[in-house]
């Protein structure tokens, strides 16, 4: 299997000597993977603009020992083009990629739905339909979640019981009844919660609604629970332009 | 691994761009074998670079003065500034010799994914330089990529309130190429920039 094709969106490019990039790919089949984009700083390379950030793709690639080396790109759909014109949108596109490439821990492990998930908020990002800072929460609520940390937002995250709860822990997973909750534990407003709850499972008919107010609170929940459970924190989560 | 000095002089020409653990051995036993007046050039060379170079408090460009060579020449036009990322891209803009305007060189592009926003770059010296009304164009020439788009989609959001005419260089089809190379994003962008012919 020296040769290969698959589908990816593009996560990061770094430059690499004089005219290459190394091109960090999210693909749908084989995970995340790096590869080699020969030439295309240059002017005239066959690739031209189809490896920048946000790019849908369909590639061929070179197995090579630590990187892949991209022989062949096709557009799928190129969001980037749509996305960069408006700042808002592409400071929440960006921490979307930058989370996809820091939950996909161990490259070539198959990651289809986080796949899917990048797929579906850089396209939400393209249409303008919610706001930038909702479809970035939803995403990473989504995407923790198929990551195995979903967060606990109705019963409660260390015994079960049903909610609705006041406190809302961190370190627990979510939020926390009277009898579990930890010393010092922080009680978010009601709206803020239920706005989570409402972008983990897609109402987008509430989430849009919501008060500007538990948008922000919301925000910056999803924020600890994402520091939590990543090693260091987004670089990019501080530059999201927020409401 | 080598001893002490000539595995210094490795790791720190290993810490350039562009230059790997190999290319880093060569260059260091290249040195080792040239003649001491040619190493002797190349120290000057580099202190004199840290010593007499600094950036231009106007424009934000390589300098040997407080102002650079351009923003020191009377006849640039003061009312255009032309907005790049790097000091490379003012050299290549000037061998054109289409523009007579000045510069102001931003030091970068926003890449929020390598934590880099607008208050790392110079945009707060040029929204300094924009405040007393002598500029009436903004040229964004930054990169054509990803965050050249991105910057220059900020800058123009952020100038906008000023009400100074702003222009973005066209991108489009690399001249001396055929059009069934040219990708989808590119074609696209020729198309958006594309001008009336004057017959
Ligand atoms: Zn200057």
């Amino acid at each position: 299997m020296s040769l290969y094709r698959d589908e990816a969106v593009v996560l990061r490019t770094q430059k690499l000597g004089e005219a290459d990039r190394i091109i960090t790919l999210l693909t749908r089949r084989t995970g995340r993977v790096r590869a080699v984009a020969k030439g295309v700083r240059r002017t005239r390379s066959k690739f031209g603009g189809r490896l920048e950030p946000f790019s849908h793709v369909d590639l061929q690639l070179y197995a090579g020992r630590s990187l892949d080396i991209v022989t062949q790109a096709e557009t799928l759909r190129p969001y980037g083009e749509r996305i960069v014109t408006d700042y808002g949108r592409y400071t929440a596109g960006t921490a979307v990629l930058e989370t996809a490439e820091r939950l996909t821990v161990e490259e070539r492990e198959p990651a289809l739905r986080l796949f899917l998930l990048v797929i579906g908020a850089l396209r939400t990002l393209c249409t303008g339909e919610h706001a930038a800072p909702l479809v970035l929460d939803a995403f990473l609520l989504r995407a923790l979640s198929v990551s195995g940390y979903e967060p606990a937002l109705s019963g409660c995250a260390r015994c079960a019981a049903p909610g609705p709860h006041r406190a809302f822990s961190v370190p627990a997973g979510g939020v926390v009844c009277a009898d579990c909750r930890p010393a010092g534990t922080a009680s978010p407003s009601p709206p803020a919660v239920a706005l989570l709850d409402a972008l983990l499972t897609g109402d987008w008919l509430a989430a849009d609604a919501s008060d500007p107010g538990d948008q922000r609170e919301g925000s910056g929940l999803v924020a600890a629970y994402l520091q939590w459970h990543l090693e260091r924190g987004l670089r990019s989560l501080r530059l999201v332009e927020r409401v | 691994m080598y001893e002490g000095a000539v595995q210094d002089l490795i790791d720190e020409l290993g810490r350039l761009p562009g230059v790997g653990p190999k290319s880093a051995q060569r260059i260091a036993f290249h040195l080792l074998a040239a003649d001491p007046a040619d190493v002797r050039r190349l120290v000057v060379a580099l202190t004199e670079v840290k010593e007499r170079v600094r950036f231009c408090r106007i424009c934000g460009n390589v300098a040997e003065a407080e102002d650079c060579r351009i923003c020191r020449d009377p006849r640039r036009d003061l009312a255009i500034v032309c907005v790049v990322e790097e000091p490379k891209d003012v050299v290549a803009i000037e061998k054109t010799r289409e523009f007579r305007g000045r510069y102001h060189v931003l030091g970068g592009a926003i890449s929020p994914i390598e934590g880099i926003g607008p208050d790392d770059l110079r945009v707060p010296e040029l929204m300094v330089r924009l405040a007393d009304g002598t500029v009436t164009e903004l040229i964004l020439a930054t990169d054509p990529n990803l965050e050249g788009e991105a910057t220059a989609t900020y800058l123009a959001r952020l100038v906008k309130p000023m009400g100074l005419r702003v222009t973005r260089l066209a991108s489009g089809l690399p001249v001396g190429g055929d059009l069934e190379y040219a990708d989808e994003v590119t074609l696209g962008r020729a198309f958006e920039g594309r001008r009336l012919i004057d017959v």
